[in-house]
């Protein structure tokens, strides 16, 4: 038994005194606001204070918390510090998804307890041990900032409304711009108001449920069992001997198969026999938790024949790794546009290759499955719930009607979360033995088993004229989709359309192939391949901008596509196209910058510019959301909003724009949010959609229940709506109600598909952006120090400015990731201490302007963020170590001796 | 089933939850029946912060290897508790953490490790880590090694026969590898008294600011007198099985004003870097001098 003042109250528990003190309360305790990461130290979401100091409670025995103080999040808002703290990472948007919060939380009340008024160093290096995913930490350093500025805000309800008032959104207006940001709201949470998000507290006092928070106390526990060698054959021989159940492909009662595309269910929930990536599930403990754990590789009656792994360069003459695709190609992507290319009086090419990114949520995969007759109900997290109800539904066997996907709070997803990972198979073990299923993924689990971008082999070339007008583009690249499809088609597909970037080019042949391995799935990651072309493109519009004796910034300007320009994929595009906006926003900071950089000494200053675009929304298929709003005879008013918010914010901005459609405030909403028996399917949380789409489909359902309203009053459509003590009135007149008025709203963005020359439709519309980075380069190290980052984006129109501004930082840092330090290795880095996220010392001061190019089909004007904020900032920072020292980098990430290497090369 | 720990526990003063085993866990209260509980209890594993032992567990646990050996708990042990001065130097107690270490006032000499000690792990890491468990590791890139080079430390094992010492260099066998015998603990670090006028410093290179395993590191400590360098000591890690120390870069400099020109590559032929996930040998060759350099003109 161990005894402990937890959160100010004695407690005896009588866990194992070597069980980690994370566990144990978690566990134990019940207090699941303590999250677990990695269990080895590396990302501080359980991070607690022992005697008032940071620790990992994942790296304290209980044991040795005898007699201590222990204080978790739950225990923060009793204090006046904790709920200053609370109030400010509210107001300030610190809090995106949610999941390293109370960790950041628990780091700053630290700091804060012993250094009152701290610098912004002090605040990084207090915080310096707490990974976040999501916000790009500029957002919490301000907030830690302000809470100690304004400690004197009081432990209450009221200090968070008041902070929330009073937070300032620190985006800026596009000077110049024409459109600019809507002017204070008129009333709290108008469309343009940057209130805190809806449903942020729960994130800030731990009570918010994720995927390993929340299940049934008699759960099973399932355990995967996972092949260690990238490829392999294996058979499987007598379990009986465990003291649980081995589930094998032999237990799948539906389809042993699961995949993105409706004709692609290539991956087995438990392979058959072959492995064919290190980390591919070949079966599943499952029994009591104790009794799973207890299980020991060498117990397994796994016997195991390693084959030679299949790689990208070798797949194409290798052996076929389905038989489906004989030549190891799973897809190619292709565009052609212009009979021939113009004279050019410049022209540059290369050939650049990048590595698997992951995505490093600090939520690993978990949830649970239940039987309920014929029926079973999935919990957990996720990014796509009626495609995850679809994929359960194959592999049991049954009807997707009989499968009800109730989603945790997702603890970060960026793409990763859109394939299934546990849900097959804890559906499976639930409904073979009728118990309610458990599973967690450990971070090495995540790491080794789940999907990564696309590493890409690139060869591009470019041309212009003497005047520096681009006269032709070629692409052609490989993406090393992995060992199964995942989102691999859609990869190539997205690729030849975005490559040459948002810039008029008269002639472009562009193709892009995903390439099967035996290396990790390949899927989804926030730009879909993207971000890996944008590298080439805007690496080769340097090195022409320098030929033609261009301003590297100018020459975008001149290139740039403009309102009324076509595509390379024939689309006309009238409306909302901001680059030369967000270029002339960018302007005065180029200059700025350029003028303050070092330019002697060995450490050498350099300022690089990038832009890109980005198709909201599926390429050129059907993607249609649906939103419903109710009236109800009490008064109340409901939103039934099935969009999954990962921590982007599409709950708190679905409903500003329900509510500014319908002309009742944002307080007036109830929630019912994204579960698949309540919830009408709002798609996939990708694509930088949901924005665009559910928000389109937000505004409908907001007129269609405002018209019925209207309709029921015989008022005009100019009828000022109220609603308060449960009595609606219209113009002042109390409507009242017998039965529920409905709301209905879906829209599905018009495209074309795309045929063999990539001529099409294929999106409704487009984000535009341009960043600047500033950094200096150590000659001699090769190391890379980021200094300033300029973001100008074309959202359309910011319906909240705070969260998009949050979704700024959040992709830029993910940029910064993916060039200077992140690079999956399969066997190698599959922790968080070897494979390297940007910390809160990585990311520099960013600032981030908003071009509204208003987007007439979008809700109010808006289009989508998600992706356009990652995608140019890696280019960008290549642009600028090159302005800095000549080099030009091949090879991402930028590692100090690849930068090093280049500058011997290019000197 | 039997249990060595309880016979222990009848003859010497101790704590002992549950019996060597799946989940045993011993909580020794003196270093004397720690060290008859390592007797007992051959293959248990020392813990004092935990901050290499869960990690490295739950490493294994990926791949359903659970470590199956018995933990013995430290921290009860007061005796190992503390940093102070004694006649012979200082000593670093087996308990004694990154962050007590960086509370603790001390000469100029340590600056250097205190500079490690900021930028081992996190502030949670840096709260709970140890010293010697840091040493016991034996990481080839373990942050405290150089500056403890650099100071002269000498290592502290007891057992049964008692307590004898071995310089840092002798203790650190290889990677994972150190000099700790059968039914040994390393209990302290000894460090004998710094010149009065000593200086020193640290630096780390990674691939981020914070959490980042370094790619290669550099301590130094000087002794100057008029300018001149009268003692020169400079200790590289990250680049070698073990860290080490440079003795030809080290007489490169004596008796001359600091002059980060006088290092040169041949001095650091006895390094022996490796390509790994964070960067290649050659790089990490290349930045040990120019991190040398850097030092030289720091502490200047």
């Amino acid at each position: 038994m161990t005894t402990l003042l937890l959160n100010g109250a004695a407690h005896t528990l009588a866990s194992a005194p070597a069980t980690r003190l994370s566990a144990a309360l978690r566990d134990e305790c019940g207090l699941t606001g303590t999250k677990v990461g990695c269990d080895a130290g590396d990302c501080g979401a359980c991070t607690v204070l022992l005697d008032g100091a940071q620790v990992c409670a994942c790296l304290v025995p209980l044991a040795q918390a005898e007699g201590r103080a222990v204080t978790t999040v739950e225990g923060l808002a009793a204090t006046p510090l904790g709920a200053a703290l609370q109030a400010a990472f509210h107001a300030h948007g610190a809090a995106q998804c949610g999941i390293c919060t109370p960790g950041m939380l628990m780091a700053a009340t630290d700091l804060l307890a012993t250094t009152p008024h701290p610098t912004e160093a002090e605040v990084q290096a207090a915080l310096g041990g707490v990974l976040c995913r999501c916000t790009g930490y500029r957002r919490i350093i301000a907030a830690v900032l302000a809470a100690s500025a304004a400690a004197v805000l009081a432990a209450s309800a009221a200090a968070v409304l008041a902070a929330s008032a009073a937070a300032v959104p620190a985006a800026s207006p596009a000077a110049g711009s024409p459109v600019g940001i809507t002017p204070t709201a008129p009333q709290p949470g108008a469309v343009g108001d940057s209130i805190p998000r809806l449903d942020g507290l729960p994130k800030l006092d731990g009570t918010e449920r994720f995927g390993a928070d929340d299940a049934p106390a008699d759960a099973l526990w399932l355990r995967p069992i996972r092949s260690p060698y990238a490829h392999a054959r294996f058979s499987i021989g007598d379990a009986s001997h465990l003291p649980v159940r081995l589930l094998t492909a032999a237990d799948v009662p539906g389809r042993n198969g699961f995949g993105i595309y409706p004709d692609i269910k290539d991956q087995a929930v438990f392979a058959a026999g072959l492995a064919r990536y290190r980390g591919d599930c070949v079966a599943a403990l499952l029994g009591e938790r104790a009794a799973v754990e207890a299980v020991h590789w060498a117990d397994l009656p796994i016997t195991w024949e390693e084959l030679p792994p299949l790689t990208a360069a070798a797949a194409p003459a290798g052996p076929a790794l389905h038989a489906r695709w004989p030549d190891n190609i799973l897809t190619t992507g292709g565009l052609r546009s212009g009979a021939a290319p113009a004279p050019a009086a410049h022209t540059a090419e290369g050939h650049w290759t990048t590595g698997f990114v992951e995505h490093a949520y600090i939520e690993p995969e978990a949830g649970w499955a239940e039987r309920h007759g014929e029926t079973i109900h999935v919990h957990g997290c996720t990014q796509a719930p009626y495609m995850d109800r679809e994929e359960v539904a194959g592999v049991l066997g049954i009807a997707p009607e009989a499968v009800r996907i109730m989603p945790s709070a997702c603890g970060g997803g960026f793409g990763g979360k859109l394939d299934v990972s546990f849900q097959p198979m804890v559906a499976i073990a639930a409904w073979l033995t009728g118990r309610p299923v458990r599973a967690v993924w450990s971070r090495g689990e995540s790491l080794a088993s789940s999907t990564k971008r696309h590493p890409a082999s690139i060869h591009a070339a470019a041309g212009c004229d003497a005047e520096g007008r681009l006269t032709g583009f070629t692409f052609d690249a490989d993406y090393d989709t992995g060992a199964y499809a995942s989102w691999g088609p859609t990869v190539a597909g997205r690729v030849p359309v975005h490559c040459m970037g948002p810039y008029r080019v008269p002639y472009v042949r562009s193709q892009a192939r995903a390439v099967l391995t035996n290396n990790p799935p390949s899927g989804a990651f926030r730009g879909f391949g993207v971000p890996q072309a944008a590298i080439a493109q805007e690496m080769l519009w340097d090195q022409l901008a320098d030929q033609a004796g261009l301003d590297r910034l100018e020459f975008r300007v001149l290139n740039a596509l403009r309102a009324g320009d076509v595509t390379n994929a024939g689309q006309r595009l009238d409306n909302s196209v901001g680059l030369v906006e967000c270029l002339e926003a960018l302007r005065p900071h180029w200059h700025a910058l350029r003028a303050q950089r070092r330019t002697t000494g060995r450490r050498r200053g350099g300022v690089g510019v990038a832009c890109m675009w980005y198709g909201i929304g599926n390429t050129g298929m059907s993607n249609p959301s649906t939103m419903r709003l109710t009236l109800a005879p009490g008064g109340r008013l409901t939103f039934h909003n099935g969009a999954v918010d990962i921590g982007q914010g599409s709950t708190t901005v679905l409903a500003q724009i329900a509510a500014e459609a319908l002309g009742l405030p944002v307080s007036a909403l109830h929630m019912v949010l994204y579960d698949t028996g309540l919830t009408a399917d709002a798609g996939k949380t990708s694509a930088s959609r949901q924005t665009f789409v559910s928000g389109r489909a937000a505004q409908a359902a907001g007129e269609a229940l405002r018209s019925a309203i209207l309709l029921r009053a015989n008022a005009g459509p100019d009828a000022r709506l109220t609603l308060s003590d449960g009595t609606l009135r219209v113009n002042g007149e109390a409507l009242h109600l017998e039965t529920t008025l409905e709301g209905h709203g879906s829209y599905d963005p018009p495209t074309v598909p795309l045929d063999a020359d990539g001529q099409g439709v294929p999106y409704a519309t487009y984000g535009f952006a341009a960043q600047l980075a500033a950094l200096e380069v150590d000659l001699d190290l090769g190391t890379v120090h980021l200094q300033k980052i300029v973001a100008a984006h074309d959202v359309g129109r910011a319906i909240n400015p705070l969260l998009v501004q949050g979704q700024v930082e959040g992709g830029i840092a993910q940029g910064i990731g993916l060039a200077l330090m992140e690079e999956y290795l399969p066997g190698r880095t599959e922790n968080l201490h070897d494979y390297l996220i940007p910390t809160i010392g990585d990311v520099p001061d960013i600032e981030t302007i908003l071009v509204e190019a208003r987007e007439p089909l979008g809700p109010f004007g808006a289009k989508g963020i998600g992706e356009p904020a990652l995608v140019p900032t890696a280019p960008a920072i290549l642009s600028a170590i090159r302005d800095a020292t000549g080099a030009v980098l091949r090879r991402v990430p930028a590692l100090p001796h690849r930068v090093l290497e280049a500058i011997q090369n290019g000197h | 089933m039997s249990c060595p720990a309880a016979s222990a526990a009848a003859i010497v003063s101790l704590q002992t939850i549950g019996c060597p085993g799946m989940d045993a866990y011993l909580r020794p209260l003196s270093l004397d029946a720690a060290l008859a509980m390592l007797a007992a209890t051959p293959g248990c594993q020392p813990l004092a912060g935990g901050t290499d032992v869960f990690p490295a567990r739950a490493g294994a646990e990926v791949w359903l290897n659970r470590d199956p050996r018995p933990l013995l708990d430290l921290s009860g042990v007061a005796a190992l508790a503390g940093i102070g001065e004694t006649p012979a130097g200082w000593r670093i107690g087996a308990l004694a953490t990154w962050a007590q270490l960086c509370a603790t006032p001390l000469p100029a000499a340590f600056d250097g490790l205190k500079q490690a000690a900021h930028q081992v792990g996190g502030a949670q890491v840096q709260n709970r880590g140890t010293l010697v468990g840091n040493l016991c590791n034996a990481s080839p890139a373990a942050d405290g090694v150089p500056p403890l080079l650099t100071l002269g430390a000498r290592v502290e094992l007891t057992g049964p026969a008692g307590a004898r010492t071995l310089p840092l260099a002798n203790f650190l066998l290889g990677n994972r590898r150190t000099a700790l015998g059968p039914g040994e603990l390393a209990t302290a670090i000894l460090i004998p008294p710094p010149a009065a006028n000593a200086r020193s410093g640290f630096l780390k290179l990674g691939a981020r600011s914070h959490l980042v395993i370094s790619i290669a590191m550099a301590a130094g400590l000087f002794t100057m007198e008029a300018g001149i360098i009268r003692d020169a000591r400079l200790a590289i890690g990250a680049c070698a099985a073990t860290a080490q120390r440079l003795p030809l870069a080290e007489a490169a400099l004596l008796d001359a004003p600091p002059d980060p020109a006088r290092l040169l590559p041949g001095h650091l032929a006895s390094l022996t870097p490796i390509d790994d996930v964070r960067a290649s040998a050659a790089y990490r060759r290349h930045a040990a001098l120019v991190l040398l350099r850097r030092l030289v003109e720091r502490l200047a």
